[in-house]
């Protein structure tokens, strides 16, 4: 190995000293450094090293082989064309704590081990919710604090799960997990946590749409993605995952459907492709695997055009809701243009990227005959397209024209999105570099003749049936609303429970309080009674009474005196 | 919101309903060639695939089925977008 550091630390170590660089320098900074790191990715040679030793713990902080390397650098990429879109709209925060999160990314996909692991997994959930916080509002701080607890949490499970499995195997290695153990179980959910399984999904639709509009986009990039690349790595196979990923894939887009926030719409997209990635992982054939991080990759690039879009947006328009939006293609054109090439990207229509990589996994679960989730993910494929390939772009560029007149996205959002645009459509004509650099061979075509038209033929369908319902007036409308999801059980049920106990519990002390004081006072009353001043006890007597008693007590005394002698 | 008039004031192609209709007519036909493709090939897959247009009956009783359903989700779900703002959690 030409180096033995895990390119992460430098991208981390060089992001912090992105704070205290001058405005105009920062920008070109935060673009150049990624670049370099990618540099550093590329040059890596294969194979394990930085070896140390800790507590009696070997580690290996750099371990380099096909999966890794491809996620290394998709969180290059992703570094860069975040860092280009944000340019100097970023605060001086935002562009050190996305950078050392980025970093932290990479650093935990280059992680041999799972202390290391540990350590990047831990380092980017810091990172990520200073993106959220640098909103400032209100809402954003306390999703960001929701979001921290739930991020710290997996991170807890992950160490949890790692420490087990040192003492059971004495290797805390990262590689094959399985489900086998304690160990296993918790490393599972640990993961799961950041790939927003269902039921834990809340904290990614909950605080992504809270950030800056630049935040998001880096958001959006790494965690997910992160953990698909833990999955792939630790549970290959694991047949559990098929029916997660099918749910993943299912259930979100109800909601994406009737959401008003149309980050939260991408938000609720973000688990329904994270959904087809966990069941292609879930299968775990070459071919599935090979499509479940192939579609990471290209999700990535395509999710990140989308979220640009969405921000760009909102940066110009200051909302992001269906309801106040629409029409924006008269001042935007060129955003609108993007964000639909985004749209046709994430809906797998022919010739681009979607089409390869979400084409690998349906085939890969038609190969292995599994008919009732290939059933549930060609409605998903369907859906899909429905919320975020025609939503997105329908509710903030067309429908009803909300009469906004806003300023074109600036030049480096408009060139962020055109390079990832450029990317989505080169990788959907022209597949053969992403198959390259997938960790097995590739034997796969995307195009058939039964794929384009099977697929065409889905979305052009699922197109009319938009367009039906619409010009009917079928269709939901936006509305300002929120939408209860399972973080109702958190945010509203369980303080409304802890409430009502709290509630119960002060009674009961009130009450009791109640009773003493009751009691105290009857006592305190008896003392007054004797020992107060008209009490038997403090009476007040005369010194003669005085002396003939002491005289009566003499006498007594004198006479028992003669007595006894 | 107010803003200046140029220049997307003026009435851009797409104002005009003649048009949006022409669009949908397009979607249409090119739904139907979609349609008639199922014959270009012979299926690999799943006995259901074999069906003519299976896809595409698919996916628009998908798409409704999806709005419907989402649409009688909001009886339930929907609340005003106030409901936590008095939240401290």
């Amino acid at each position: 190995m030409t180096t033995a550091i895990n390119p992460g630390v430098w991208l981390i170590f060089g992001g912090l000293l992105a704070a205290i660089l001058p405005s105009r320098l920062r920008a070109a900074y935060c673009v150049a450094l990624p670049i370099a790191v990618t540099g550093i990715v590329l040059g890596l040679e294969g194979g394990l090293a930085g070896r140390l030793s800790f507590l009696g713990v070997e580690l290996i902080t750099l371990r380099v082989d096909g999966l890794a390397r491809l996620f290394a650098i998709l969180f290059c990429l992703a570094a860069v064309l975040a860092a280009l879109f944000a340019w100097t709209v970023q605060s001086r925060i935002e562009a050190a704590a996305s950078l050392v999160y980025a970093g932290s990314a990479l650093g935990a996909a280059l992680a041999g081990d799972l202390l290391t692991l540990f350590v990047f997994w831990e380092m980017a959930a810091i990172g990520s919710v200073l993106l959220i916080w640098a909103r400032g509002t209100p809402p954003s701080y306390h999703a960001g604090v929701r979001y921290l607890i739930v991020q710290v949490g997996s991170g807890v499970l992950l160490l949890a799960g790692a420490v087990l499995r040192f003492q059971e195997t004495g290797s805390a290695a990262f590689d094959v997990i399985g489900l086998g153990d304690t160990a296993g179980a918790l490393i599972f959910i640990a993961f799961g946590i950041k790939a927003a399984f269902p039921l834990l999904h809340n904290w990614l639709v909950d605080a992504y749409p809270e950030s800056t509009p630049t935040g998001t986009v880096w958001l959006s990039a790494f965690t997910t993605k992160l953990a698909i690349y833990a999955l792939a790595r630790g549970f290959p196979g694991t047949e559990i995952l098929i029916w997660i990923g099918v749910a993943m894939a299912c259930f979100p887009i109800f909601y994406a459907v009737i959401e008003n926030d149309l980050r939260r719409v991408l938000g609720y997209s973000t688990i329904n492709q994270l959904g087809f990635m966990v069941a292609g992982i879930g299968v775990g054939t070459t071919l599935s695997l090979n499509g479940a991080v192939a579609h990471a990759f290209c999700d990535m690039i395509f999710k990140a055009v989308l979220f640009m879009a969405m921000g760009a947006v909102l940066l110009r328009t200051g909302t992001i809701k269906g309801s106040e939006l629409g029409g924006l293609y008269k001042t935007m054109p060129k955003t609108a243009g993007l964000c639909i090439i985004g749209a046709a990207s994430i809906s797998a229509f022919p010739l681009f990227s979607g089409f390869v990589s979400k084409g690998m996994i349906m085939a890969a679960i038609v190969h292995e005959g599994l008919f009732v989730p290939w059933l549930l993910l060609l409605f998903a494929s369907a859906g899909v397209f429905h919320h975020a390939g025609i939503k997105i772009p329908f509710f903030a560029f067309f429908a009803h024209d909300s009469g906004r007149r806003v300023e074109e996205a600036p030049w480096h959002m408009l060139a962020a999105m055109a390079i990832g645009a450029a990317l989505c459509v080169g990788i959907g004509v022209h597949p053969a570099p992403l198959y390259a650099l997938l960790p097995d061979a590739v034997d796969y075509v995307a195009y058939t003749t039964e794929h384009v038209v099977t697929q065409t033929q889905l979305l052009l369908f699922s197109a009319l049936a938009f367009t039906w319902l619409y010009r009917t007036h079928r269709y939901p409308p936006e509305l300002p609303s929120v939408n209860l999801d399972f973080d109702w059980t958190y945010r509203r049920l369980l303080p409304t429970a802890v409430a009502g106990i709290a509630g119960a519990i002060s009674r009961l002390h009130g009450a009791l309080r109640q009773g003493m004081r009751g009691l105290l006072a009857q006592l305190l009353h008896l003392v007054h009674r004797h020992h107060g001043p008209e009490g038997v006890m403090a009476r007040t007597v005369s010194a003669g009474s005085m002396a003939f008693w002491v005289v009566v007590a003499l006498a007594g005394y004198l006479i028992a005196y003669e007595v006894s002698r | 919101m107010t803003a200046p008039p140029t220049p997307g004031d003026r009435r851009d192609w797409l104002d005009d309903a003649k048009n949006v209709r022409t669009i949908v007519r397009a979607l249409i036909a090119i739904s139907a060639i979609a349609f008639l493709g199922s014959a270009l090939y012979a299926s690999h897959g799943f006995a259901i695939e074999d069906v003519f247009g299976f896809y595409g009956v698919y996916g628009f009783v998908a798409c409704v089925a999806l709005v419907m359903i989402a649409k009688a989700m909001r009886r339930v779900l929907m609340r005003p977008e106030s409901y936590y703002d008095d939240d401290r959690y």
